[in-house]
């Protein structure tokens, strides 16, 4: 492979044109992902995160959207590409996991029979060749006794069992990328741990590269090398994870963190809660998102959007007009 | 914890069955626990354990097999009619789905009135101070919001008008069932500050169920844990975190993830999945998935008993403190 990333997203943007004004989704986002690397994108609801996932792999509807900027895939382009084209790039080159296993699977087709599907209509296998793939991509996702659950229905499985299933299909075309949306949300903390470790496992046997998107900063702290933190529609800061951990320069990315309940916190330990609510984006001013529930926020803050700004670090940008300087600075020291 | 000698609850060998397609479906098994008057006890469990079977148990929204709760020394299910309604207000449970648990076609001030209306408890201005308090006490300005409707809300709005709902006869027990889950990382941590300061605030006895180990460690101060309809272990809080004395307690920690970059990569992780509790394994109910069983395991259920004073254990070959 050349030097040039696997997913090069350059000023991406999308816009839902809704009754109450365009609404930006996702605002300006800019990144790269190389080849076998883990990238994490975490936000909110509301932050962007999941229209940002499906704009990479051009599945916004035509109607009332607006894509703006490029997304360029292993050099095809996404951004514009006819539904014929994309077709070409889903699977072989980039395919998805979804939060909800139970909605992404067909309720009344066999499991086995949705891998067959994309091996015979995509990749021009016969039913026995696929059949036997699928036998062997069930067996690759951990599912124990694969030649019997083939022709399991969802119904008859458990919920980290389904999503085993989906990683499956998505595995089926050989992807270089694979975009996993909240693989894990709604599943236990148990299953939780073996689907990511899954993930994993199959990212380096197989050469892929991985964006997880998630709400869960303990889903990307030990399985991403980098980070994205979402807020709004924009990037808040981005850089390699534990810089993100531990260098944070952004308000928002302290707040989020130290909002999270860690288990080595003594019991009945006050969290540190970020007052209100993500914000509405059809009615955003035109400053930093993150203004309102700040507590550093400025008239700056309010009236002009900060842009991305390198760090010291490599790679470690954020966007804020009164960047902490360590992360354990406090509030008011800086103002 | 206070020193009141006599617990606010008292559950004994609580067993909750429902049919199932002509089986018996044992969701609680013989569960048994005390609750000190303003103490907070956690729950935890994988889903299917039980948990919110038995949160519903205790406030008869689902009848108990077996078993008896008591309340301040009165036995809930033995009531019935006016004494079982009247006892019944001194607890108050809150559920996961905020949206879901306020009637959507009710002002939220009339929501939170709700209780106050149904035992003719206040009216008039009277009524509307208290509901007038409420709001403000979980955070909402009752004269910008008190008049709009529960789709007006966000997640976390509506889960403080479900806390004031359930404030609103000032119950003694608070049971919270996944009250934070479906919520964000920000909006939780709100949610469970506005807990602990209600808590103090009310003298509030809280029973906290959710699956969520880091979000009950922050909040409980003793925690039992839940495996196929069985208490397996309870312990103080920190007790049970710095050395979980079974096996099953020890790996769902262990699965546990962590937002920080140095938690160690190599754990042990908890492998399979609970079985059907249609057909619970023989013994010990943990037995199919842990790395200690052995045949006793399978020939006999191991009966809870203490390892330490206030540390209960189920489990033939209970895990020591590393000293």
């Amino acid at each position: 492979m050349s030097d040039q990333p696997l997913l090069s997203v350059r000023h991406l943007s999308t816009t839902f044109a809704t009754p109450a004004g365009p609404l930006r989704a996702v605002d300006d986002v800019s990144f790269d992902l190389d080849a076998h690397e883990t990238l994490g994108i975490v936000g909110e609801s509301g932050s962007g995160k999941t229209v940002l996932a499906r704009t990479l792999m051009g599945l916004q509807p035509r109607l009332n959207v607006e894509v703006t900027g490029s997304v360029q895939l292993a050099g095809h382009e996404v951004v514009g590409a006819s539904t014929a084209r994309l077709r070409e790039l889903w699977s072989s080159e980039v395919a998805m996991v979804f939060q909800d296993p139970m909605t992404s699977l067909n309720p009344v087709m066999r499991v086995g029979r949705q891998i067959d599907e994309v091996l015979r209509v995509r990749h021009g296998m016969d039913r026995a060749a696929a059949r036997a793939r699928a036998i062997e991509l069930l067996d690759l996702v951990g599912i124990p006794s694969a030649a019997q659950r083939y022709r399991a229905y969802p119904f008859e499985l458990s919920g980290g069992m389904r999503q085993r299933v989906v990683i499956a299909i998505a595995l089926a075309g050989q992807p270089r990328l694979l975009i996993a949306d909240e693989p894990t949300t709604g599943l236990d903390v148990t299953i939780q741990a073996q689907i990511l470790d899954l993930l994993d496992t199959l990212r380096a046997q197989l050469g892929m590269s991985v964006v997880m998107i998630t709400h869960d900063l303990g889903v990307v702290a030990t399985r991403t090398s980098r980070l994205l933190v979402m807020y709004a529609g924009r990037v808040a800061e981005t850089g390699p994870t534990g810089d993100v951990f531990r260098h944070h320069r952004m308000p928002y990315t302290r707040a989020l963190l130290e909002s999270s309940p860690k288990l080595s916190n003594a019991p009945h330990t006050r969290l540190a809660a970020i007052p209100g609510q993500p914000p509405n984006l059809a009615r955003v001013g035109p400053g930093c998102h993150f203004a309102p529930r700040c507590d550093l926020a400025s008239d700056r803050c309010r009236e002009v959007a900060p842009a991305l700004e390198p760090t010291e670090r490599p790679d470690h940008l954020f966007a804020c007009w009164h960047p902490l300087r360590t992360p354990s600075e406090t509030p008011g020291a800086s103002s | 914890m206070t020193e009141t000698t006599s617990p606010l609850l008292r559950v004994r060998d609580l067993s909750v069955t429902f049919p199932h397609h002509g089986h018996t479906l044992t969701a609680v098994d013989g569960v048994s626990f005390e609750v000190s008057r303003g103490e907070t006890l956690g729950v935890v469990g994988e889903s299917g354990c039980g948990k919110s079977t038995m949160g519903r148990a205790l406030m008869r929204i689902v009848e108990a097999r077996t078993g008896s709760v008591e309340l301040a020394g009165v036995d809930l299910t033995t009531l019935r009619g006016r004494a079982l309604r009247e006892t019944r207000r001194r607890m108050q449970m809150i559920f996961q789905d905020p949206i879901s648990s306020l009637n959507p076609r009710r002002r939220i001030a009339d929501i939170v009135a709700e209780p106050l209306d149904a035992w003719k408890s206040a009216a008039g201005a009277e009524r509307e101070a208290t509901v007038e308090r409420l709001l403000r006490e979980v955070g909402i300005d009752p004269a910008l919001h008190g008049r709009r409707y529960p789709r007006q809300f966000s997640g976390g709005q509506c889960q403080r008008i479900s806390i004031a709902r359930a404030l609103a006869m000032r119950p003694e027990l608070l049971i919270c069932d996944e009250v934070v889950s479906a919520l964000d990382v920000s909006v939780q941590a709100q949610i469970l500050n506005l807990l602990e300061d209600l808590k103090a605030e009310y003298g509030l006895t809280l029973i906290f169920i959710a699956h969520d180990l880091a979000v009950v460690k922050n909040i409980s101060d003793r925690i039992a844990v839940m495996y196929l309809g069985q208490i397996v272990e309870l312990a103080p809080a920190q007790v049970l975190y710095d050395a979980p004395a079974h096996p099953y307690t020890a790996l769902l920690l262990g699965s546990a993830l962590e937002a920080d970059p140095d938690q160690p990569r190599e754990r042990t992780v908890l492998q399979g999945e609970p079985p059907s509790p249609l057909d619970p394994p023989s013994g010990c109910r943990f037995r199919t998935r842990c790395p200690d069983a052995t045949d006793l395991c399978a020939r006999e259920a191991p009966m809870p008993r203490d390892v330490a004073p206030g540390h209960r254990v189920a489990c033939h070959f209970p895990r020591r403190r590393a000293d």
